[in-house]
């Protein structure tokens, strides 16, 4: 019996003191933090994806509670209203800017464009692109490895079998630019979301004269300037035999689309046309 | 018999083309000249479109310190300045242009004549070579004129000539040595007098006998110069590799250079250009190229006009065997595939491959089983397997600290992997990704 009592006092006593000296000591080193970090950090999406620039979350939110404005601080993977919580647990007002999701701008599916040879070196579209111009005679399109769906941390980016080409999720994209970065050949771009996600855009990026881009993709951009012609708004320019629609500037009026004679303008998420001058009328 | 020590394999040699006399390939419609067939900065182009040339003149000027000329291989009148995919399958800058007869530079000793002796400076030689555009022929086309000048503060004592040609089924070397020995011995006197040195080593290795043969019979009588048979093992003609197998020095980890162990490579094409660049007033205007296949039909050693489309080549050989899997320019182990036949010879088109299918297919990968095969192959001394996962990760650190920069990308490792891992092309693209890191860092400092 008297085991059991020297065992537990002995226990309890050294437990007592332990706990004691740790108390004293955490007491006497203790870190002061400001409990907004804390506060934003539950906040954020926890993805340590570095779109805004920094470390990782924790980083981030130090840095909001630390400076004296949003400025140039922002979470793209947080929706409108987290972000004013965040700005308000901070302290400090915010701007929102438009909301963006990336757009893969290549439609050089396996139909579309012909492939010259086969590439079965590593899986990767960094090594791919380095060691040749890829298995298709288009130097600038899409290199289908997937390096912007290991690049996502949102799980927004997939493979589409049939096209061999990336499919943004738009539900899930938070428009980091983890991707942005990830591809080899500047294939994505962030871009205005816009009412109800209706996007118009060149899905092209293939700067070769006309007849050798038409020649290595049936629906490459072959410069011909038609749609700079067609858009009122003076939303597109051509540069390097390619068009390029500014998001700021574009009404959504799809004129470009109808002009196009490669079909490489794409207009996503609009109502299947019933008139063809509907559209315009409303802009 | 003397060769490396660290790592190494041993492929099929598969010489299909040892016993081929060198043959002269028709002139092209039109020749093509990429900017950038060398080490460096691209040349610049001293023609514009409508010009008149001939053969020999130059129509391209170094872009740096670290660039080669380029000179007209035909005569005619220059097309275009336009892009073209080269044997990098990447798109390039090049000059084209449309032949119109035979016209060589008057200047160009163009007789068969041997010359022995001349009495140009150091400086003049080096001037020579540097106008001719003479860059290194195994392959990686360093300009001749920056290696020949090394740094003042390393004291050269041996030149060594790398004959090695360990690459498979290549053969042009070998060929250039048996038909070509005088003008190679005088060549390599003209280096000695540019180093200021009397002691060369010409490597071989065993499997060109004849080759030694016929080499150490012509220099019996010449003091300062030796042949060394070799034992067959690639990368043994990597300069790091031969250097060890001739000296038995080892050359430490970049930035160091061959210079800092006192060692100076040329490969024995590059030799036979600087004979005809020095004593002929020849530039680099032409290369042997071997074109071969275990199916192709006549596989040969054909002397090429520089811009002539690989197509010319493959047809000369009896066209394109039905089962090729894969077109190669180079080597097996160390070429890159065309994806066409349009692309030109350049300086560095040692070899045209035409692999069968059968062969070409790279089989499904697997696991690694970490069997470290590829660590015993490499000749570096280097761990692909871990530098390839790094690659993979992105931790350009990790790799950067496993002295990724050493890799001589040789191949050993991938041909050795039993899990049939793409371990080159990770490595590759992580010496890439390094290789800008460390220039930017340097930039900044």
């Amino acid at each position: 019996m008297t085991f059991i009592l020297t065992a537990v006092l002995v226990l309890g006593l050294t437990g007592l003191v332990i706990s004691l000296v740790l108390y004293a000591v955490s007491r006497k080193f203790k870190v002061e933090e400001d409990p907004r970090v804390a506060r934003i950090i539950d906040l954020l999406p926890s993805a340590n994806c570095g779109g805004c620039g920094f470390p990782g979350c924790a980083a981030f939110a130090e840095a909001c509670v630390k400076s004296e404005s949003m400025d140039g601080l922002k979470c793209s993977a947080c929706k409108k209203e987290v972000m004013q919580h965040v700005a308000a647990i901070a302290g400090h007002t915010v701007e929102l800017g438009v909301e963006k999701i990336a757009v893969v701008k290549c439609n050089g599916s396996c139909g579309n464009r012909p492939r010259t040879g086969i590439y079965d070196g590593a899986v990767s579209c960094a090594a791919a692109a380095l060691m040749n111009g890829g298995d298709t005679g288009c130097f600038y399109g899409c290199l289908g490895c997937g390096d912007c769906v290991k690049a996502c941390k949102f799980d927004a980016i997939s493979m589409d079998a049939e096209t061999g080409l990336p499919v943004v999720d738009q539900e899930k994209c938070t428009a980091c630019g983890a991707c942005v970065k990830a591809c080899p050949r500047s294939v994505i771009e962030l871009r205005n979301r816009n009412k109800l996600d209706r996007r118009v855009y060149v899905s092209c990026v293939n700067r070769d004269k006309g007849p050798v881009a038409k020649k290595a993709c049936a629906v490459a951009c072959i410069g011909c300037g038609k749609c700079v012609k067609a858009c009122a708004f003076e939303a597109i320019t051509l540069e390097n035999n390619l068009a390029y629609i500014d998001p700021d500037k574009c009404r959504l009026c799809r004129k470009c689309v109808d002009e196009c004679p490669q079909h490489s303008i794409v207009a996503v998420n609009f109502p299947p046309k019933k008139e063809k001058t509907e559209s315009t009328e409303n802009n | 018999m003397n060769t490396f020590t660290i790592g190494g394999v041993h492929p099929q040699p598969n010489k299909l083309t040892a016993d081929r006399k060198i043959e002269t390939l028709a002139l092209p419609k039109q020749a093509v000249f990429p900017l950038s067939q060398h080490i460096g900065a691209p040349a610049v182009p001293c023609v514009q479109k409508g010009d008149t040339v001939r053969v020999g003149t130059k129509i391209a000027e170094p872009g740096g310190f670290m660039s080669a000329s380029i000179h007209s291989s035909v005569s005619g009148k220059v097309a275009k300045i336009d892009s073209v995919v080269d044997a990098s399958g990447l798109r390039k800058p090049a000059i084209f242009i449309d032949v119109e007869g035979d016209e060589w530079e008057p200047s160009i000793d163009r007789t068969d004549t041997l010359l022995l002796q001349n009495n140009l400076s150091r400086e003049e030689i080096i001037e020579r070579i540097k106008n001719s555009g003479v860059v290194g022929m195994g392959g990686a086309c360093f300009p001749t004129h920056v290696k020949l000048s090394p740094p003042k503060d390393c004291t050269i004592d041996t030149l060594i000539i790398n004959a090695v040609e360990c690459e498979p089924y290549l053969t042009a070397d070998h060929r250039l040595m048996l038909e070509h020995p005088d003008e190679i011995i005088v060549g390599i006197k003209l280096i000695l007098k540019v180093l200021g040195i009397d002691r060369a080593v010409i490597g071989v290795e065993t499997n060109k006998q004849d080759a030694i043969e016929l080499m150490n019979s012509k220099l019996s009588m010449v003091s300062g110069i030796e042949v060394m048979p070799l034992q067959m093992k690639y990368p043994q003609g990597g300069e790091k590799q031969l250097i060890e197998a001739v000296t038995g020095r080892q050359v430490p980890p970049p930035p160091a250079l061959p210079a800092n162990v006192g060692c100076v490579v040329q490969n024995v094409g590059t030799v036979f250009a600087i004979y005809e660049a020095v004593m002929k007033n020849k530039p680099l205007i032409e290369r042997i190229v071997t074109v071969t296949g275990k199916s192709v039909k006549n596989p040969c050693n054909l002397k090429v006009r520089m811009g002539t489309p690989v197509s010319q080549l493959v047809e000369y050989a009896g066209g394109m065997p039905d089962d090729t899997g894969k077109l190669i320019s180079g080597g097996p182990m160390m070429g890159r595939p065309l994806l066409d036949e349009t692309a030109p010879v350049v300086k560095g088109t040692s070899g045209i491959l035409m692999i069968p299918e059968s062969e070409a297919a790279r089989r499904e990968e697997r696991n690694c089983i970490r069997c470290a095969k590829c660590v015993q192959a490499c000749p570096m001394g280097l761990e692909p397997y871990l530098l390839a996962a790094a690659s993979e990760s992105g931790d350009w650190e990790c790799a950067e600290e496993n002295w990724i920069m050493s890799c001589i990308e040789c191949g050993c490792c991938q041909s050795t992997c039993p899990s049939r891992r793409p371990l080159l092309d990770w490595v590759r693209l992580a010496k890439n990704r390094v290789g800008g890191i460390i220039r930017a860092r340097n930039a900044k400092n």
